[in-house]
């Protein structure tokens, strides 16, 4: 079924009983060409790209629990382009290119908005890391703008430009950075690869990977065993514990990242605003709460829940930099897991094992990278060969210390990135 | 959160500094290879579980310490002094 | 109406507030929601969506539906409970989401097209053409959505934030709570009791029932008063527990009642850190409506609101009431509105075999299909147990479906509360928050009795847990032990739209919408339908939308589950979470001793890190900050110099093995260094890049203090301490950070020495202090420091006292200097000499160089390890290839550089792929007489002479480059050595 202004209209007219399922509930069939662990953002990418890009269809997403019901469900919604080393900045900027214009892609409205993102600084230094950020950008073919202090207050005119603790010295603008309706894109994803005859199953937790001499044949699950000549790793947060079950140690340290949303408010907060001091990122979202968040709480942890000191933090800084926002209450916190790695940037690789395929470290770029992560992973998986745009995300990097990607530039320790 | 310091007592977290994983107490020798010391700066087991890591009393006494901590349910199994600790003892 | 009797107001006095802008009258002890209510207001608010006519529905901070906006500018707070706003002189509420007023709302067009605007109709349309949804649909969904409005002004009330710590929390201080706390306060537990409403005692204030032989809101208010009596026990009203977090700690907001907040200086609400040993969860149960075609009317209200109205605030929330429910709570409040003499329309009891001993009309076995009004509630419509429908005039409907436990802060932790069927509602489990015990409604038990009984037990856990004998206890007082009597019921079937989430306009079509689409499990419906999302969090609603959704689904729900309970309990202003960091309290100000007099010259002050160093002192005549960085710039090549370099971190390391420690930290040897000199020493990560560099002097035999940088002083101590107590725990070693103790001056230029020789008390000799030494000096009689460094390749030295000596030395060496021709330098100034010299600072060493990079390899010593030094040793750390630090000055007709500039070969497009390297630090060399720059490219020190390209997009400056050696003056180093 094809969604449009004209259907909903019809549909409101006759009782809107003609809606259909946005995806099946297939049973898993015994043996498939391809399983993908992980039916969360990227999974779904993955598989819809198998589909629409490689004609791969005899293909099964198993997902443990519901769709979509990890970080893709639980992140702050940012989306942008705006990274500066080799490897992270040409795989973000492929990631945005396919961002503008999915809702067309997918026949899915998932409300990228490209409402611009301005991150701020605070010291000369800070200035000159930025110029060489948006300068990265420009020379990848991205869009940056450079902002005085007077530039940043036409933009934000709320924040405390007269006794703030760091005091605004000017801003980077990314006009393309954005939002998106997280839900919506997993949702999308899934219905356009459903469609096309990828079989997304539930509830279905793979509790094995069958390798037999050297190269997997298949994965043992919550629901039978299924054979696959090829399985992709898409399970960030538990990327670890999978990756286990091949004898596989990975680089990766799980950590909590916690997110906040008001409740609704009319349109106070027009961009995204990221303030570096303070580790303090926020939008608006269309319904009307402001949605943000702040650096990790710091502790290794599965436990998808946060703790007070980062909460206040995040708040402090919010009130430092912004105070008309003091009176918006918090309604919801949360926390999500994430794939921490020793670099901050993410791994799209072949396993040393024949036949499996890892995609997993986002730390926290995961959500921005779904359409570029499934695109340029379906790539690896169908052809064997990395795609242009995550050549560089390989596992080896940190052993042989070629083209690490260390944007924070805080070294080997997986939190602090 | 809250953390029992050998030296201090119960704190709260916001004390403490955390660094990973207590296999950084092993430190291979330098000629131990390139997988050794893969190993020990980049692969973890990362366990959703009980695991052994290191943290500071960083706000307090300063004292390095191996916290046996459950990741799955943040429950704390103890503390003691890096100093006399030892990975795995 | 206000009833002529009754109520716990304090009807001796009046206060007037106003509502959209009229006038109204109510009393202490009011809520806005009460007043409103007393004066006939029903019509207090519009639904999100469909911007539906909508009256309070509850009688606490569950409240979906009066939500309103009080105060202006810097203190407009909107999407305040009218239930939870204590009415004080002068309140001043206004509606929101209406326009132009809520009365007659635009918006409330909405509705017209509702059939449209069905669960998730958004993520199947405003995608043609392309460029709309940014253009035109979402600036105007934007601006239809939202609840209240910020004001825009910077927060102007005061917030505060507190600790407390106890033995046992009990949150919740109705029947439950206080047994529990009255039996743990006796047997001498620290007790902290914090309740959300301004009155201890939970239901009873809102009940007819005896306690004891007395009104239960009697027996309560004597309770609280005895535990207020009581050394250990805190009792914490208008006190909200909003989340449980790990060993015991929990979050509460507080609010000031509103003539304490008015006082000067005093806070609105107080969010506290409460640590408990253990915890008596004691938070009652919330009422749940049922749905049934048009349940969102004004006037419709859950039953035990309408008790509330009534018993608590003498308030008839109609004058014709039908009371609709499938438990016994319906007869209670028949029974309580016929008391105080409202006319009860109606009895209706969903279970047909109800009886019924009060004299009203009675209907076992009846629904309520349907209601009547505009913008408040006018008829019922009723389809009985014979299955005749009819109507029933009336201005309110109580309606009760049963009530949830409030299990939230049980889940806070991830865990999943049970389906209970005899109560049919989720109950805790036991042990979901280690140290918690649960008790009262919120544990399932369900009568007065009961709670007492279940609240004395949880207090009889936590005292054996907490080591302290229970005392032999009085038994719990006499109360009403009615059974609890339910027969579940979640909607009426019939036409029309049915609501479950009110504020969310979500309906029961919705979520069965959502199962058709296969949004079957119960996040995905949530999240297709924003059932639960809005601010009240699906505390009136989830657990009825589950069943719809069970239904649908062919589950049962248990089967079903429930989504997840996350903290805050109640929404949590921003400004309250994180009050005190408003303006400068975000983070410390750290201030050298030399700041009030280089503020006193004029110098701006700028943060490095925590602290404020000066950029430049202007002198008179000066209008821009390059002429007074020149200037400085000249007087320490030429003259002297001073400036205040105490924010560089000082480490004190003292013991038999602090040499063979700083051999293993740094990657040079410093166990060789003479006692009396100083080394410039390098520092890696474990993982082979740099984390620091800088001097470290070697005092005595035992003992050295090393210098770091300021931006890395705090995580180099961290390092040594790890390195120390982790890596070498044997050795004979100590150390401690002095940064705050020494306040150190660099005293610069060819000069530098005959000033020095006016302050010491014996000059320098010459011999004594070649470059590179230090050692004890004094200066006024104090016990001082002298290095022989320098970081602007000058004949220089740096001067440490102990800190509280260093104001004065600081005024004493800038007047010498400015006698000798030369003066105090800024930050500015230290910059462009260092660049001169290509010496480094934090533009280099970000984090992501090694000493390969930085040209420093040979500092690396092969005879000995250290820590990083096999992982810089990876082949991908030593690629030729990398881009190496190089020195860079403009040979085109663009004579400026700038930092974050690219490099590039002549020829090649300014694009990543030919992208060779990037600037670092640039400045104007007033030495040189032109613009120097630092920077890293590919290959660099194989390219010394070759011409790049630098390009700045951002700034719209491109220039050609000459590369050369990063030490622009002065290479031998003989004017620091001379």
């Amino acid at each position: 079924m094809r969604f449009s202004g004209l259907r909903v209209l019809k549909e409101g007219l006759t009782g809107n009983k003609g809606w259909q399922p946005h995806w099946r509930d297939p049973e898993p069939k015994p043996a498939y060409d391809m399983v993908i662990i992980g039916g969360g953002g990227h999974g779904l990418a993955t598989a819809y790209y198998l589909a629409r890009e490689h004609g791969l269809t005899n293909v099964a997403v198993l997902e443990k629990g519901y769709l979509g019901g990890g970080n893709v469900g639980r992140n702050t919604t940012i989306v942008r382009g705006n990274y500066f080393l080799p490897g992270n900045s040409e795989f973000y900027s492929h990631s945005l290119k396919l961002w503008e214009g999915l809702e067309q892609e997918l026949n899915y409205n998932v409300m990228h908005s490209q409402r611009g993102l301005i991150n701020l600084f605070h010291s000369d230094g800070q200035r000159d890391a930025f110029a060489r950020r948006g300068n990265a950008m420009i020379n990848q073919g991205d869009d940056a703008e450079l902002l005085d202090r007077d530039g940043v207050r036409a933009f934000l005119p709320y924040l405390d430009f007269d006794n703030a603790r760091f005091p605004v010295y000017g801003g980077l603008y990314h006009p393309r950075g954005g939002t998106a309706r997280h839900d919506a894109v997993a949702w999308g994803y899934a219905r356009g690869a459903d469609a096309r005859g990828v079989d997304l199953i539930q509830n279905c937790e793979v509790t094995g990977i069958d390798i037999d001499g050297g190269r997997v044949t298949g994965v043992q699950t919550s629901r039978g065993a299924i054979g696959a000549k090829k399985v992709g790793v898409v399970v960030a947060g538990r990327s670890s514990q999978v990756a286990a079950m091949a004898g596989l140690r990975l680089p990766i340290e799980s950590h909590i990242l916690q997110a906040f949303v008001t409740e609704g408010l009319k349109p106070c907060i027009d961009h995204v605003v990221s303030f570096g001091m303070g580790h303090f990122y926020i939008s608006q979202s269309d319904k009307g709460g402001l949605v943000f968040g702040g650096d990790l709480d710091f502790h290794a942890s599965y436990a998808q829940r946060g703790n007070m000191p980062m909460m206040e933090h995040v708040m402090e800084a919010g009130m430092t930099l912004m105070p008309m926002i003091g009176k918006a209450r918090v309604l919801r916190s949360w926390g999500g897991i994430m794939d921490m790695t020793p670099d901050g940037s993410p791994v799209i690789d072949r396993a040393p094992v024949e036949g499996l395929y890892l995609n997993c470290g986002w730390c926290y770029g995961g959500f921005k990278a779904v359409p570029g992560s499934g695109h340029c992973f379906a790539h690896l998986m169908a052809t064997d060969r990395p795609h242009e745009a995550a050549a560089r995300f390989r596992l080896d990097r940190f052993r042989t210390g070629h083209g690490l990607m260390d944007e924070e530039g805080t070294g080997s320790q997986h939190n602090l990135h | 959160m809250r953390i029992t310091c050998p030296i201090c007592g119960a704190r709260d977290r916001r004390e403490f500094y955390y660094q990973g994983a207590a296999v950084a107490l092993d430190r291979p020798l330098p000629e131990a290879g390139a997988q050794a010391w893969d190993d020990y700066l980049h692969n973890r087991d990362n366990p959703a579980g009980p695991t052994r890591e290191l943290w500071q009393h960083e706000a307090g006494c300063g004292a390095w310490l191996v916290v046996a901590r459950d990741t799955a349910t943040h429950e704390m199994l103890g503390a003691e002094l890096a100093m006399t600790a030892r990975e795995g003892a | 109406m206000r009833l002529s009797r009754g109520g716990l107001i304090d009807r001796d006095r009046t206060l007037r507030f106003s509502f959209d802008g009229r006038g109204y009258e109510g009393f202490a002890g009011d809520t806005l929601a009460s007043a409103l209510l007393a004066n006939g207001v029903r019509l207090m608010g519009r639904s999100f969506k469909y911007h539906r006519p909508r009256g309070v529905m509850t009688a606490g901070s569950e409240e979906p539906n009066a939500l309103v906006t009080a105060g202006t500018g810097g203190r407009q707070e909107p999407n305040l409970r009218a239930t939870m706003l204590e009415l004080h002189e002068g309140v001043a509420a206004r509606s929101q989401n209406a326009w132009p007023s809520l009365d007659w709302d635009a918006l409330a067009l909405n509705d017209l097209f509702a059939p449209f605007f069905g669960a998730g109709f958004y993520y199947k349309t405003f995608m043609w053409p392309r460029g709309f949804w940014e253009k035109v649909y979402e600036p105007l969904i934007r601006r239809a959505a939202g609840l209240g409005a910020l004001s825009g002004a910077h927060d102007a009330v005061i917030y505060e934030k507190a600790h407390a710590h106890c033995d046992l929390l009990v949150i919740g201080a109705g029947p439950a709570g206080l047994m529990a706390a009255r039996d743990a306060a006796r047997a001498g537990a620290d007790v902290i009791v914090a309740d959300e409403d301004s009155v201890p005692g939970g239901r009873l204030n809102a009940e007819t029932e005896a306690v004891a032989g007395k009104p239960g809101h009697v027996w309560a208010r004597e309770m609280a008063a005895e535990l207020a009596a009581m050394d250990n026990v805190r009792l914490m009203t208008r006190t909200t527990v909003t989340g449980a977090y790990d060993q015991g700690s929990y979050g509460a907001l507080e609010r000031l009642p509103a003539d304490v907040a008015a006082r000067p200086g005093a806070p609105r609400e107080c969010f506290w850190r409460i640590v408990a040993r253990r915890t008596v969860l004691a938070a009652g149960a919330l009422e749940r409506p049922v749905a049934f075609a048009g349940n969102d009317r004004p006037g419709i209200m859950m039953a035990g609101a309408v008790r509330a109205y009534v018993n608590r605030w003498a308030v008839a929330p109609g004058r014709c009431v039908v009371v609709f429910g499938n438990n016994d709570g319906a007869h209670r409040t028949a029974s309580d509105l016929l008391a105080a003499g409202v006319h009860v329309a109606a009895l209706i009891d969903s279970r047909a075999d109800a009886r019924c001993d009060l004299d009203v009309p009675f209907h076992p076995g009846a629904r309520v299909c349907g209601s009547r009004g505009r913008k408040a509630l006018e008829a019922v419509e009723v389809a009985f147990a014979s299955g005749r429908r009819d109507k029933i005039q009336a201005d309110c409907l109580a309606v009760s479906g049963g009530w949830n436990p409030t299990v939230h802060l049980a889940c806070h932790m991830g865990r999943r509360p049970e389906w209970d069927d005899g109560i049919a509602a989720f109950v805790p489990r036991a042990g979901m928050v280690p140290g918690m015990w649960t008790a009262g409604a919120c544990a399932g038990a369900m009568s007065t009795h009961d709670c007492f009984r279940s609240g004395a037990e949880a207090a009889r856990g936590a005292l054996d847990d907490l080591g302290l004998k229970a005392p032999a206890a009085p038994a719990p007082p006499r109360a009403e032990e009615a059974p609890y009597r339910i027969a579940p019921l979640w909607q009426v079937p019939g036409k029309g739209r049915a609501w479950l989430d009110f504020l969310n306009d979500v309906t029961v079509k919705d979520v069965a919408l959502a199962a058709r689409e296969n949004f079957r499990s119960v996040e995905h419906m949530k999240r297709y339908t924003t059932q639960g999302m809005a601010p009240d969090q699906g505390k009136n609603s989830n657990v009825n939308a589950l069943a719809v959704l069970a239904d649908a689904t062919g589950r049962t729900i248990a089967e079903t589950g429930t989504t997840t309970f996350r903290p805050p309990y109640v929404p949590v202003p921003i400004a309250a979470m994180g009050a005190g960091a408003q303006g400068q309290g975000f983070a410390p100000r750290r201030l050298t001793t030399s700041h009030t007099a280089s503020q006193a010259m004029g110098a701006p002050m700028i943060e490095a890190g925590l602290w404020f160093r000066p950029s430049f002192f202007p002198r008179a005549g000066e209008s821009h900050w390059r002429q007074s960085c020149d200037r400085e710039v000249a007087h320490v090549r030429q003259a002297v110099g001073v400036t205040d370099v105490s924010t560089l971190g000082k480490i004190d390391i003292q013991g038999a093995d602090a040499g063979r420690f700083l051999d293993f930290v740094y990657t040079n040897t410093f166990s060789t260094l003479k006692a009396g000199r100083v080394r410039y020493g390098l520092m890696l990560r474990e993982d082979g890049h740099v984390m620091d560099d800088g001097t470290t002097a070697r005092l005595g035999a035992d003992h050295y203090v090393m210098t770091t940088t300021t931006a890395a002083a705090g995580q180099v101590m961290r390092h040594l301490e790890f390195v120390h107590q982790c890596l070498c725990p044997g050795w004979d070693l100590s150390m401690i950070s002095v940064t705050e103790q020494w306040a150190q001056f660099a005293v610069a230029g060819p000069k530098s020495r005959a000033l020095l020789d006016t302050v010491l008390d014996a000059p320098i000799d010459g011999d004594a202090w070649p470059f590179m030494a230090c050692g004890p000096v004094r200066v006024g009689g104090v016990d001082a420091r002298l290095f022989r460094i320098s970081f602007s390749g000058e004949h220089a030295y740096e001067l440490a006292v102990p800190v509280r000596y260093g104001e004065s030395l600081f005024g004493q060496l800038v007047a010498r200097a400015e006698d000798m021709g030369g003066g105090a330098y800024g930050m500015e100034a230290l910059n462009v000499l260092r660049l001169e010299k290509g010496l480094l600072t934090h533009a280099e060493l970000h984090g992501r160089t090694t000493a390969f990079d930085l040209g420093l390899e040979r500092m690396l010593s092969p005879k000995k390890d250290c820590i990083g030094k096999a992982a810089a040793a990876r082949p991908g750390l030593t690629d030729p290839a990398r881009e190496r630090l190089v020195g860079l000055k403009p040979v085109g007709a663009i004579k400026q550089l700038t930092a974050g500039a690219h490099l590039f070969d002549e020829a090649d497009a300014a694009t990543r792929e030919n992208a060779r390297g990037y600037v670092t630090s640039a400045a104007f060399s007033p030495t040189l007489g032109h613009a120097i720059a630092l920077g890293f490219l590919s290959h660099g020190p194989e390219r010394h002479g070759d011409m790049v390209r630098m390009v700045d997009h951002l700034r719209g400056i491109e220039t050609l480059c000459e590369v050369t050696p990063p030490t622009f003056f002065d290479p031998d180093g003989g004017r620091a050595r001379d």
